[in-house]
């Protein structure tokens, strides 16, 4: 056992990634992440790394963009608003194939919204977020542990497919303690970054981070090489719990993040009842774990209940899966508010018959 | 005889899509000549921007990086604060620079960033077909002011170099020309001192180079010329607008 601590979310998002070999860190303050920058800010410079508050997001992921281009090992984080600014920097990341994490810390939209805790931008990062045809791997924790484990295997993803990755967490992961422990994660074989635009060196051909090309047959090219990629990622990047799902029950829960933890205690009060709750959790939103749907089919006599703290956004990721073979509710609430075990429950029995 | 002229190394021997009478090639000359006098291929870092040199990184021999609109003095600073030793530039277009990319290029002034911005004056959009930009002169007709551009409801052309140079991050900033021999050797020497700020570590420095754009314009390449000197000067004078190193020279 390694030394515990008893940590803020958004800290140890920041612990984990310096841990994890992040030498630059740009970013811009918004709440409810704000700490996480504040964190780098002081404990960067004794990493001997680079802490930089850009005067935007925007200017912020296009640091980003520079540094990992480089081949240097770097992120950034902001709060939803904050992500939309970001998205064009994004795009071009993702069409460069410049390797970063992103972290949101998903707080209530549309607009400024407000800075409760929320899950609405399930569809912005998973479906959308930029223009083009592309997708990252997204990681949807829902622990303070499991969010800083997930840190230095995204890092670590993005190095091995050359892309941005994101951890969607929200603002209560971002806000709440817990006790924690920094552990040396499973590393993987990573190769040379000999794309890297870090200076020609003894190397006789110049390398460039670019996403322009102008000529429609080699952009083709371009994007269904990156579509080759996600396909890849989709096979060996998916993550997912599966919880008291092994034996037919009597209603599946499908959350993701923080919800997913509240679920957990739903599926222990409905136990008492002797009503049997099977719980899917996806790690990865994409790549959405559709396998977790096909193990699960015709075990549930009442299908699935989503739940999210948005007005239903992973629906229709279920819907797919499932392909219409069963029955895909939905329980929410939205505008920063977080649901609670027993709202959560009074909808379950009012699926299953109330018993 | 000994070799009287050669191309320089540091551009790659590969035509470029500019045209006729443009003076961005003249400019790419002259930063890859200071990029090889200085003996620096090797570890230089280009940016290119969006507008007309947007395919700048197909031209340079260093490694280059090609930014989104506006944002190429964010991306060179992610670029040097990972990899201090290198040596940066952007080279950036009036749109790009001061219009959609207004608060990169001012933050990375003010922040005093160890590198230099090759910034390319021609008072206009070229890329896109002629539009007006921040810099297009009073009067000047372009496709998005074709009643010439009227200062109550367009607003007033930016004198880019004295607003940087009002910035205690900037260490160097000059407005140079590139319309005949004796100011394409002041030019030259311009982007040379910028260069060597960079390598010193001195800050941030900021060359205004007054361009042509003959195709928009609508103008021969040498009525462009004539132009750049009689309208463009008078609004955007030439010379140092700041140098906090001079004992340095």
């Amino acid at each position: 056992m390694g030394e515990k601590f008893l940590m803020k979310g958004n800290e140890a998002i920041a612990e984990a990634a310096i841990r994890a070999g992040c030498k630059c860190f740009f970013g811009y303050p918004i709440t409810p992440q704000t700490e996480l920058i504040a964190y780098m800010a002081k404990n960067m410079k004794k990493a001997n790394g680079v802490f930089l508050q850009a005067e935007s997001e925007i200017a912020a992921i296009n640091m980003v963009y520079g540094c990992g281009g480089t081949g240097v090992r770097c992120m950034t984080s902001s709060s939803s608003p904050g992500i939309s600014l970001m998205t064009e920097g994004i795009s071009y990341l993702a069409a460069a194939e410049v390797p970063c994490l992103i972290v949101d810390v998903v707080r209530c939209g549309p607009g400024l919204g407000g800075i409760q805790p929320a899950q609405s931008d399930y569809l912005f990062l998973n479906k959308g977020l930029g223009h083009g045809d592309f997708n990252l791997p997204v990681y949807a924790p829902a622990s303070i542990q499991e969010m800083i484990d997930l840190i230095s295997e995204a890092f670590d993803v993005s190095d091995l497919y050359r892309t941005p990755v994101m951890i969607m967490a929200d603002g209560m992961l971002g806000q709440m303690m817990e006790g924690i422990e920094f552990k040396e994660n499973k590393k993987r074989d990573l190769p040379e970054k000999t794309w890297a635009a870090n200076g020609l060196g003894k190397r006789n051909k110049h390398n460039i981070i670019n996403s322009l090309e102008l000529n429609p047959e080699k952009l083709e090219e371009l994007n269904l090489k990156l579509q080759e990629k996600y396909k890849i990622i989709k096979e060996n990047e998916v993550k997912y719990e599966l919880y008291n799902c092994e034996n037919s029950c009597d209603l599946i829960l499908v959350s993701f993040g923080i919800t997913a933890r509240i679920c957990k205690s739903v599926i222990s009060l409905a136990k008492e009842d002797g009503i049997n709750l099977g719980l899917i959790r996806p790690i990865t939103t994409w790549p959405f774990p559709n396998e977790a749907f096909i193990k699960t089919l015709g075990k549930s006599k009442n299908g699935y209940l989503s739940v999210e703290m948005n007005c239903g956004q992973m629906v229709e990721d279920i819907k797919l899966a499932v392909n219409g073979k069963e029955e895909v509710r939905f329980y929410g609430r939205t505008g920063g508010i977080v649901p609670t075990v027993d709202e959560i429950y009074q909808y379950v029995k009012s699926i299953i018959g109330g018993m | 005889m000994g070799i009287v002229y050669q191309p320089t190394k540091a551009l790659l021997d590969v035509p470029t899509h500019y045209c006729p009478g443009c003076t961005h090639g003249i400019i790419h000359k002259l930063v890859g000549e200071v990029i090889e006098e200085l003996g620096i291929l090797d570890k230089t870092i280009g940016v290119a921007s969006v507008g007309c040199s947007v395919l700048a990184y197909n031209y340079f021999a260093c490694d280059m990086f090609q930014a989104a609109h506006g944002r190429a003095p964010a991306v060179a600073t992610g670029i040097k604060r990972g990899n201090p030793d290198k040596v940066v530039f952007t080279y950036q277009g009036d749109g790009d620079l001061i219009a959609i990319g207004t608060g990169e290029v001012v933050h990375a002034a003010a922040r005093g960033e160890n590198i230099s911005t090759i910034f390319v004056n021609n008072c206009i959009y070229g890329m896109t077909g002629g539009q007006m930009a921040p810099t297009t002169l009073e009067g000047q007709i372009t496709e998005t002011s074709p009643y010439g551009r009227d200062l109550k409801t367009q607003g007033y052309p930016i004198r880019v170099s004295e607003m940087i140079s009002t910035l205690d991050g900037a260490t160097y900033v000059e407005r140079v020309s590139v319309d005949n021999i004796a100011n394409l050797t002041k030019a030259k020497k311009a982007i040379k001192k910028a260069f060597n700020n960079s390598i010193k570590g001195l800050g941030y420095s900021f060359i205004e180079v007054l361009s042509t754009c003959p195709t928009n314009w609508g103008l021969s390449p040498q009525d462009s010329l004539k132009w750049l000197r009689e309208n463009m000067i008078p609004y955007y004078p030439l010379g140092v607008k700041k140098d906090t190193n001079k004992e340095d020279k």
